[in-house]
């Protein structure tokens, strides 16, 4: 538990407690100043000598046949010095290994608008760009599929890969039985849903810069959030093996999950450095970056939730059809997700889910913070709103009911340990004034709750191996420094500064002399990447590991020296100190000069892995299992404008069990994030194409593409609930993911507070409101249902 | 990153100067550029020559004409001076307010009022970029012949956005416009056309200097109305500037004047017939009620700008009722 990890330490005395150093304090992220001066370079500005400028060439259609490419003509243009088609990357790749099913280009043909299907090299930007206009692609238009279930039902074939044709993935599980269950549950809930495509919108479009050193080395600096991923992938499908290649992922602009799988840009730049022997860059328009997409998927879902008259959730019945786009990406884990990860923090007597993700012809959906769980969050939340209402139980009560507990096993079989979701409760309930307010706030105005759990990494690789899932060197120095080498990948969430606050704290070093040198394949170790929220539970127990094995071996050269047992040696606040005689001490760079003079260099290195007890004994059982799961409960109010359908959402408190803050303002920082981006989701944000425009992106930029301003958010009250974990560092889990989950059905049960009516599909957009009101006016006027809030409304606007 | 064009720039520094430069073929003027700029990133005009304002003195002041009874405003004032100019403010608020409401900070501190009067139309289907405009063969405004709002239809109704438009037509104001033969008047009212390709009554080798706004002589009243989804950044998806000419200061007063104008619709702002309201009250429920009802009867909006264009017309009617309730306080 939280207070354990003082006894792990050298030179602490056990079971004494021991103030911590800088765990729990408040940083600035190591690179904030740099950030907010602009001095980081990020990797569109790198510039290297000769370097020449790539253009990637998309499809105009959704779904065509490509007959002929005239490269010719376009490389006898001046300026022009390479081009490449999807005849030059063969082999297909994919993230998930199970399922590579896309061409760094279009090899046969295209299957969205925006499909990559040539890349030119040339001199610079606007010659490059006269180069890719004037190339002549012959194409035969083919028949186009948008709708997933006239895709699903379809015999044309969209990606010639897919072995089960436009079935992407399927999954169907059960736990307990449903069909009984439910039979004999005093109330069924019965509910569909649709959650709409949304995108990331990082704010640095993808970028990559590839080129070939001296020694043959082929090094690629790009925009990515998983390095590792990158390099494997490169390797395949450049054929190079894996010691020839160097990724390096410069400082980011935001992610998100957008950057979490390679993309044409890190294939075509490689290629054409290779062909030309010069530097190549790429850098995505904003429109490139909406047709690389992978942003949250689509998703129908058709839920059945049987309640005792209690409310205990006696049955789930969840049937979902994913949209999933052109390409796997994740889709595998993501079908899986939209299940798996649904049976916390409630308790359900059965569960059975049936997901289908589909090939339609649209840019490919992957994985968004929050993946595949944030959609049928949405759907159950909502059920167990009107399972409240129906039952005529407070909603608060009826999720406190439910409680799964800690240190128990969900239906599905995953391993839970810590969990302060009753306390997130208690928290949103009063800072909301929940008990005071909920359903009797004026006509217009009102109050939603919704819960959640995420994990805090994947307790299994994406390429089964029997290495760590985490490995990270610390060297320390004469200069009283240290330096971190991890493989993650800080891609503005502030990993690199968490390694650094534990280095910090296990060796009393101030923050700045801590230099953290991350996501370089050639100075670090492997680390998987910054994905399913899990560098600062794994990589940061591969720290401490680090750090502390450093720690003994200075504190035990001080006290040798001081001739007094370790235990009496702190290091802290910048010097090795006698606990029983302050006034007996040394400053670190003294301590490690010391250290470095009897062993030589002072390095060490710290591994983690997963325990492998988490997870359920069934096919597919090992998907969705985490080491520590984090929890979540939102209360959102809005205000509903009822003759616009405007919403108007006023505050929201998030309350988060993300185990002990390692970095409160960062964690904050995380919920406050997420509640923005769930929040955008709710309103306004929608990745759609045109279906009656041959598939086209219906606003692929910043102005047409709705995410909130300053103006639109909402004030966030985040609450940091720490419920240690045993399997986190220092009892950490994760912070930036999982408080996206409940804004979305807290709005909608909010929305049903304020004038009685369900928003069930996204975005809960004017028109789609005002619809709702009207409809339900309509309701009230014939007598089927009677007013909503009649005592509490006053004469509005 | 989308790349500009290949341009040549001018600066010239008095309005016969500036004549001259804009003459040559293929001159183009540009004021602040946020709307001129993205256009051109779009591949919506190829101008050989940009013209910049910027350093014409006489065009960057607000001036009070109290001779000719008119508030002069330079065509280079930008929308943040004019939006927090006090004076305006007071005198016009729904000018001042409107100035203030067009998209962010950052773009009103380089945008102007005369790129504002003169801001291009825009539709869904044209302002993107050339790639995304190829994938469905162009239309009427840009690379093809057809047009995606209103099926075989044979001119374009790409929508007037500007958010100050309306208000000014409202205010009766007028432009100077000054070109080779001299400087000539023309009445905002009369100033844009239905083509929404060409939507503006700008002769070859003209600029438009001054808007000219008449300094009301009797008690009058103003409001603004526009409906986004976000509070920022967007353009109006619609708009409503109102003007009462009233027989006395006050709420109750009676209406001896109106005039009702609507943006967003299509290439030109639509100035509604509202002699109903002459003789009525302004805080008469009923008012506000009948105020709704003729821009929802006569203003109907297309789907040429996002959002449904029914859900559009019937907030017309909400939000012309709240900007004349909000007259009265």
């Amino acid at each position: 538990m939280a207070g354990d990890f003082t006894k792990e330490r050298g030179g602490r005395i056990e079971g004494e407690e021991v103030q911590a150093w800088q765990i729990g304090k408040a940083h600035r992220k190591i690179d904030a100043v740099d950030r907010m001066r602009g001095l980081l370079r990020y990797t569109d500005d790198l510039k290297l000598p000769g370097m020449l400028h790539c253009k990637i060439v998309r499809s105009p259609y959704a779904h065509a046949k490509i007959l002929s490419i005239d490269s010719a003509s376009v490389l006898a243009m001046p300026g022009v010095h390479g081009v490449v088609t999807g005849k030059d990357f063969p082999t297909p790749y994919g993230v998930i290994p199970w399922t590579p099913d896309e061409n760094a280009l279009a090899v046969d043909k295209a299957l969205h608008v925006g499909d990559g299907v040539a890349a030119i090299a040339a001199i610079d930007e606007d010659t490059a760009n006269a180069a890719a206009r004037a190339l002549k692609i012959e194409w035969e238009v083919l028949p186009a599929h948008f709708d997933p279930a006239e895709s699903l039902a379809s015999a044309d074939q969209i990606n010639p890969y897919s072995r089960t044709g436009n079935l992407s993935k399927k999954v169907m599980l059960e736990f307990g039985e449903v069909e009984n269950q439910l039979a004999s549950s005093s109330c069924v809930i019965e509910g569909d849903y649709f959650f709409e495509g949304s995108t990331h919108g990082a704010i640095e479009p993808h970028c990559a810069v590839a080129n070939v050193e001296p020694n043959g080395v082929l090094t690629v600096w790009s925009a990515t959030q998983v390095s590792h991923y990158l390099h494997r992938e490169l390797a395949k499908v450049l054929d190079l093996p894996g010691n020839r290649i160097r990724v390096i992922q410069p400082p980011l602009g935001g992610a998100f999950g957008g950057k979490s799988e390679p993309f044409d840009l890190e294939f075509c730049v490689a290629k054409l450095a290779l062909q030309t022997g010069r530097p190549v860059k790429c850098l995505y328009t904003r429109e490139e970056v909406f047709y690389s997409h992978r942003g949250r998927h689509p998703m129908q879902m058709h839920y059945r939730t049987g309640f005792d008259k209690d409310g205990k959730i006696l049955a789930v019945d969840a049937k979902t059809l994913i949209d999933g786009g052109a390409y796997s990406s994740f889709g595998l884990v993501t079908t899986y997700y939209s299940g798996q990860l649904l049976c916390a923090p409630y308790a359900f007597g059965s569960y059975r889910f049936d997901s289908k993700r589909v090939v339609t012809n649209k840019p490919a959906c992957g994985p968004k913070r929050g993946h595949g769980s944030v959609q049928p969050r949405f759907a159950i939340e909502c059920q167990l709103d009107k399972g409240a209402a129906a039952l005529g139980i407070d909603p608060i009560e009826l999720r406190r009911r439910n409680f799964i507990g800690h240190d128990t096993k969900t239906i599905n079989e995953f391993q839970i340990g810590s969990n302060g979701f009753m306390e997130c409760l208690e928290r949103v309930e009063a800072s909301s004034q929940w008990k005071e307010r909920y359903g009797k706030m004026s006509y217009g105005r009102g109050l939603g709750v919704a819960g959640s759990t995420y994990i805090s990494g994947t307790n299994y690789c994406i390429y089964p191996n029997d290495m760590p899932q985490a490995a990270v060197q610390v060297s320390l120095d004469r200069s009283g420094r240290a330096r971190v080498f991890s493989g993650a990948n800080d891609i503005g969430q502030g990993s690199s500064t968490m390694l650094a606050v534990i280095v910090s704290e296990e060796l009393g070093l101030e923050l700045a002399d801590i230099r953290v040198v991350s996501a370089d394949s050639d100075l670090c170790p492997v680390d998987l990447g910054a994905y399913s929220s899990r560098i600062t539970l794994m990589v940061g127990n591969a720290c401490v590991q680090a750090a502390s094995r450093l720690r003994k071996q200075v504190v035990a050269h001080v006290a040798s020296k001081w001739q007094i047992p370790a235990k009496r040696v702190n290091l802290v606040r910048g010097q090795a100190v006698d606990i029983e005689n302050p006034e007996t001490c040394m400053s670190l760079a003294e301590a490690f000069a010391l250290a470095e003079a009897e062993d030589g260099m002072l390095s060490a290195v710290g591994n983690y892995n997963t325990p492998r007890d988490r997870h359920g004994e069934y096919r597919g059982g090992t998907i969705g299992a985490s080491p520590a799961y984090s929890f979540t409960a939102h209360v959102a109010e809005v205000d509903v404008d009822v003759d616009t359908g405007v919403v108007q959402v006023i505050k929201v408190w998030v309350a988060h069990d993300c185990g002990r803050a390692l970095s409160p303002k960062i964690v904050e920082g995380q919920m406050e994030g997420s509640v923005y981006m769930g929040f955008g989701e709710a309103l306004m944000e929608q990745h759609v194409v045109d279906y009656n425009k041959g598939g086209v992106h219906t606003g692929p930029s910043l102005l047409d593409y709705r995410m909130p301003t300053f103006l639109d958010t909402p004030d966030i009250e985040s609450l940091i609930v720490e419920e240690a974990d045993d399997q986190g560092p220092y009892g950490a889990k994760e912070a930036g993911e999982g408080p996206l989950h409940p804004i979305i059905p807290a709005i909608s049960n909010a929305i049903f507070d304020a004038v009685g009516v369900r928003m069930d599909k996204t975005p809960f957009s004017p028109p789609r409101v005002l619809a709702a009101i009207e409809a339900r006016r309509a309701q009230e006027a014939s007598g089927e249902l009677a007013p909503h809030k009649a005592a509490l409304r006053e004469e509005r606007r | 990153m989308l790349r500009l064009p290949v341009f040549g720039s001018k600066s010239p520094t008095s309005i016969e100067e500036l004549v001259m430069a804009i003459a040559e073929p293929g001159a183009r003027i540009v004021a602040g550029g946020t709307d001129l700029l993205p256009n051109l990133k779009h591949k919506l005009h190829a101008p050989t020559t940009l013209v910049s304002l910027d350093r014409v003195a006489e065009l960057q002041r607000i001036t009070w004409d109290r001779e000719a009874g008119l508030l002069r405003i330079g065509a280079g004032v930008t929308l943040t001076q004019l939006a927090e100019d006090a004076e305006v403010s007071k005198n016009f608020s729904s000018l001042s307010k409107a100035a203030g409401l067009v998209a962010s900070p950052l773009i009103r501190n380089m945008a102007t009022i005369g790129g504002n009067v003169n801001l291009d139309t825009r539709c869904r289907y044209v302002n993107q970029s050339e790639f995304w405009r190829s994938a469905i063969g162009g239309c009427l405004k840009s690379e093809g012949d057809v047009c995606h709002v209103v099926p075989k239809g044979r001119s374009c109704v790409a929508a007037m956005s500007s958010d100050c438009v309306p208000v000014l037509i409202s205010l009766g104001a007028h432009l100077v416009q000054v070109g080779p033969e001299g400087r000539r008047e023309v009445a905002m009212a009369d100033y844009y056309h239905s083509d929404g390709i060409a939507h503006t009554h700008c002769q070859p080798g003209e600029f438009t200097a001054e808007i000219c706004v008449p300094i009301a002589k009797t008690p009058a009243r103003a409001a603004y109305g526009k409906w986004t989804v976000r509070k920022s950044i967007d353009f109006p998806l619609i708009s409503v500037a109102m003007h009462f000419a009233l027989d006395r200061d006050a709420a109750d007063a009676t209406i001896t004047e109106a005039r009702i104008c609507l943006g967003v619709l299509a290439a030109r702002p639509k100035l509604l017939k509202v002699d109903a309201l002459v003789g009525l009250r302004l805080n008469d429920p009923t008012t506000a009620e009948l105020v709704g009802e003729l821009c929802f009867k006569q203003g109907k909006p297309l789907d040429n700008v996002p959002y449904e264009a029914e859900y559009r017309r019937k907030m017309l009617r909400v939000f012309a009722s709240r900007a004349l309730r909000d007259l009265l306080a």
